[in-house]
């Protein structure tokens, strides 16, 4: 059933294409909305037929998991959820795989979020990853979710020499002294990497100038493929490694994979976006393409301009 | 109640992606209710996580709280015209704690440790580095001093300063078509969610 369906997806697109193709260079117009189509067709057959790619991961991904891949169990990692649902699909897949990473590497896991909107999507990890793939993990020994805090780089400013001072309790109202985790921390110097998801302001830029440089605190992060261009200067010296988009949440899927027996089953989003994504890059370079074929020939035939 | 989301989310969904066909009365509709529905959120997340959950529950152990409820207030000056002009004093204690809070952490990271990040050394005694990342250091030194010289107008861009200049305005050409595909793939990551959401969850497809 997947191959037929790799067939005939290759067939439409690329005889769609050719088409198109053909129109531009006889100088007829194409209606936007065929391009519309064009876009819809290459996102939902490889959704429809499974088409999926396997990964290789690049260095900047590397790094990350092996920075987490290298830290003793019992190493606290703090986790940032800075996203909305609108960067979920992107990011959402990274949260889950590298609480998964931490958790069976043996790391105690502190999940909170600068975004309001970051709450509920930290709610969804824990519900539909921790929960039921980690049973044997304990609130407040294993991870603890201080939840929410509005002030943006206000409150990362505060966390940076005092984390109970801006979150005296946890997300249900624990007091996080009481909590077995907590025992050891008193501020982010005492984290063993920060982990910062998401993709807006405030983000993982601001995580890096007023928590990871001050503190010397090492800085993982996982972004929407919009922002990661800017993060890249920050690599290696004051990043340890970068996860954009969903091409990053998939090389750190298979990764996760390849080396940990017990995920080998486990829900790839980010893997099962990729072919999707990948036919889609596909068909607009088809389209840069094509727009410059048919604007050199318009040009040749209507003289200099 | 979980088919009656579904079908609500599709339908959300369906009236979005609508205006591509062209403007319609169901795209607005949605557009409507997603303002309205983002701003009723963060009202009522920043009024109890803000409002009561700061100010209400510390206000009598933290004086310091009602100068900031006070700041608060007058801020809300604004909607009277007559008396606007007092929401600039607010405003400019924002600026300029938010100036302050920056200017020691950009300095120091965004600018020195960039700075030191962008001048890594090419060989040297005891420095040890693989030929792709003297390659890649080189590249790094070379194209931001090229795209600097692209942004210096006080000189001709002429003879060797122009040719700089034109390098670095390929240096940039390249860093802008790098941000303009992980641009695209966020952007698809969206739609896949959407198609995936409307072919998985709505109508089943998906196994």
């Amino acid at each position: 059933m997947t191959n037929i369906g790799v067939i005939l997806t290759l067939i439409v697109i690329f005889g769609g294409l050719l088409w198109l193709l053909v129109r531009s260079i006889s100088g007829r117009e194409v209606d936007r909305r065929i391009i519309f189509l064009f876009i819809f067709v290459s996102v939902a057959a490889p959704i429809i037929f499974q088409i999926t790619f396997k990964e290789r991961a690049t260095p900047v991904v590397e790094a990350l998991f092996a920075n987490i891949d290298g830290l003793p169990a019992g190493s606290k990692v703090l986790i940032s959820f800075d996203f909305d649902p609108a960067m979920a699909p992107e990011v959402q897949p990274m949260a889950n795989a590298m609480s998964r990473h931490c958790l069976e590497k043996g790391h105690k896991i502190v999940f909170m979020s600068l975004w309001a909107t970051g709450q509920s999507l930290m709610t969804t990890t824990l519900s539909r990853v921790i929960l039921p793939e980690f049973p044997e993990k304990v609130n407040g020994v294993d991870y603890v979710n201080v939840g929410y805090k509005a002030g943006n780089e206000g409150v990362l400013n505060v966390i940076v020499s005092d984390f109970k001072k801006m979150f005296p309790t946890d997300v249900n109202g624990v007091p996080l002294d009481s909590t077995q985790l907590f025992r050891d921390i008193r501020s982010c110097a005492d984290l063993d990497l920060i982990i910062a998801l998401g993709g807006g302001r405030p983000g993982p830029k601001e995580w890096v100038l007023f928590v990871g440089d001050p503190a010397d605190v090492p800085v993982g992060v996982g972004v929407a493929a919009v922002v990661a261009p800017q993060l890249y200067p920050y690599f290696p010296q004051q990043i340890v490694g970068i996860l954009g988009g969903v091409k990053g949440a998939a090389e750190y899927e298979q990764l996760l994979i390849a080396t940990h027996d017990r995920f080998v089953d486990m829900e790839t989003p980010g893997i099962d976006m990729m072919g999707p994504q990948t036919l889609a890059h596909v068909v607009i370079m088809a389209f840069i393409v094509i727009g410059n074929i048919a604007f050199f020939r318009s040009r040749s035939k209507g003289g200099s301009k | 109640m979980e088919h009656f989301g579904l079908w609500v989310g599709a339908f959300l969904t369906l009236g979005i992606y609508s205006f591509l066909y062209r403007d319609n009365a169901w795209y607005k509709l949605c557009e409507a209710i997603f303002i309205g529905i983002s701003a009723g959120y963060w009202v009522v997340i920043l009024f109890w996580d803000n409002f009561y959950g700061k100010f209400w529950i510390g206000r009598e152990e933290e004086p310091m709280l009602w100068v900031g409820a006070a700041l608060g207030v007058l801020m809300l000056c604004r909607l009277v015209p007559r008396i606007g002009w007092i929401s600039r004093w607010p405003l400019a204690f924002i600026v300029g704690a938010t100036a302050g809070l920056w200017m020691m952490n950009y300095f120091s990271s965004n600018i020195m440790a960039q700075v030191q990040s962008t001048i890594m050394p090419l060989l040297g005694e005891g420095y040890s580095a693989s030929f792709g990342e003297i390659v890649g250091n080189f590249v790094i030194a070379v194209g931001t001093f090229a795209g600097l010289i692209y942004f210096y107008f006080s000189k001709e861009h002429k003879g060797a300063f122009g040719a700089t200049a034109r390098l670095g305005i390929w240096v940039i050409m390249i860093t802008f078509g790098a941000s303009f595909g992980y641009t695209v793939m966020s952007r698809m990551s969206l739609l896949i969610g959407r198609i995936d959401f409307l072919l998985g969850d709505w109508l089943g497809l998906i196994q």
